[in-house]
């Protein structure tokens, strides 16, 4: 395949997906401004290694480029971020458990959500948006970043945990059983 | 099923992720559990918040055009624009200068035509000045043709012309276009006719015009393989006659 072709053929099966990268990486990034960095640059990646590209899930292939070129990003740009690596054996499920005192959780609007996500801490963060914004699966999620799907699935009920309480449907009513 | 066996697999329910087998245990669960139903209520009440259009965020205009200007530069780059037209120029002006050249020396260098012809003029003069005409006397064919055999690798059609005003006086070897060749000499008058005779490379040709070289004529023919040249101080005319004769008498 020439370049040119190349060219075209990632055009029509790749970038169609612009929306969910830069979607993804202003999530990850908190700010337009470092968002298109790092979707500009994954999407130039993921050009790059088109050649690799076998044709599975054009939308989760790149995604797992804006991951990995978001972390990169990261690593350079705000390394304290990172430094406090997550103790995945913290987020035991006895955490999760019936240890809260539920209230109703009313709809809440897209502002507060918003502030909600924005809290999490980036790894959390990262679950909800494949999860719920993009709808992979758990499997899906593992492979896209890099994780056992073990910790997909206590990353995901922990930063529900945080969601729940952030937005009034949770509230911690420590050990009352 | 009891809420702490429940509880973690509302979500996984809420995610289309748990088997059939325990959704129906925890369907019965949820059924006659208020607080676990409300897990469950919150949980798809998260999920509808969560999936609300104002939280997508799409890749700006600016964003889209920057990527496309990237990787349309990337696959049809400047640079290359650029070396592929240096290239191209370099070609160009590289064929113009061997062309020019080429002309130059073709021009300026006699054609192989012209070399044969002036060495074969040389020769006839040399032979003349020299005294060296002949290397073996003979106004008999039958003499002349057998003494070149061993002298050169191919037998010369020997004709004697004295019939029609040509008489054949002898025959010589010479050394013409860096070869080894047969020269027959005739003579009308005073006037000595050298016929150099060596193999053919080309296919037969009818006798050609006379070419005038310095003041002698030239005359080419090609006939059984054989080549011929004609070289005499003869008038045009005279030395046509002769070429036509040789070409038409039998051997």
């Amino acid at each position: 395949m020439d370049e040119r072709e190349r060219l075209k053929a990632f055009e029509q099966t790749v970038l169609p997906y612009l929306d969910a990268a830069y979607n993804l990486a202003r999530w990850l990034a908190g700010n337009d401004h470092d968002a298109q960095d790092v979707a500009q640059e994954a999407s130039l990646r993921a050009f790059k290694f088109f050649g690799s590209f076998r044709g599975e899930n054009p939308r989760a292939w790149l995604l797992t480029i804006v991951r990995n070129t978001f972390y990169n990003w990261l690593k350079k740009n705000r390394p304290a971020e990172i430094a406090g690596e997550l103790n995945e054996e913290a987020l035991a499920v006895e955490d999760i458990s019936a240890n809260a005192c539920m209230a109703n959780l009313h709809q809440a609007d897209a502002e507060m959500v918003r502030r909600a996500i924005d809290e999490l801490p980036v790894e959390f963060r990262e679950m909800i948006i494949l999860r719920e914004m993009e709808g992979f699966s758990y499997k899906e999620i593992a492979d896209l970043s890099d994780v056992p799907i073990g910790t997909v699935m206590s990353r995901l009920a922990r930063a529900r945990k945080q969601l729940q309480q952030s937005l009034g449907g949770e509230f911690q009513a420590g050990g009352v059983k | 099923m009891n809420c702490q066996q429940a509880r973690p697999l509302i979500d996984f329910y809420a995610d289309g992720e748990l088997d059939a087998a325990r959704i129906l245990e925890l369907e019965k669960h949820i059924h006659d559990c208020p607080a676990c139903a409300l897990a469950w209520r919150n949980a798809q009440t998260l999920k509808k918040s969560l999936k609300q259009e104002a939280l997508f965020f799409t890749a700006p205009p600016e964003l889209r055009r920057a990527i496309k200007t990237e990787l349309h530069s990337q696959v049809k780059p400047r640079a290359n624009f650029w070396n592929w037209n240096w290239l191209n120029a370099v070609t160009t002006s590289f064929a113009s200068v061997c062309l020019a050249l080429l002309l130059i020396v073709t021009l300026a260098r006699p054609s192989a035509q012209q070399q044969l012809t002036q060495e074969i003029v040389s020769s006839h003069v040399r032979s003349l000045m020299a005294n060296h005409v002949m290397d073996v006397i003979s106004t008999d064919q039958h003499t002349v043709k057998p003494w070149f055999n061993g002298k050169v690798d191919f037998s010369p059609p020997v004709k004697d012309l004295a019939a029609q005003g040509f008489p054949l006086i002898g025959g010589r070897l010479d050394y013409i276009g860096g070869r080894g060749v047969s020269a027959l000499v005739f003579q009308r008058r005073k006037h000595v006719i050298n016929l150099y005779i060596w193999p053919a490379k080309e296919k037969d040709s009818k006798p050609a015009s006379a070419i005038p070289i310095q003041g002698y004529n030239l005359i080419h023919w090609s006939q059984a393989e054989m080549e011929f040249w004609a070289v005499s101080d003869l008038n045009e005319e005279e030395l046509v006659e002769f070429v036509q004769d040789y070409t038409t008498s039998p051997l």
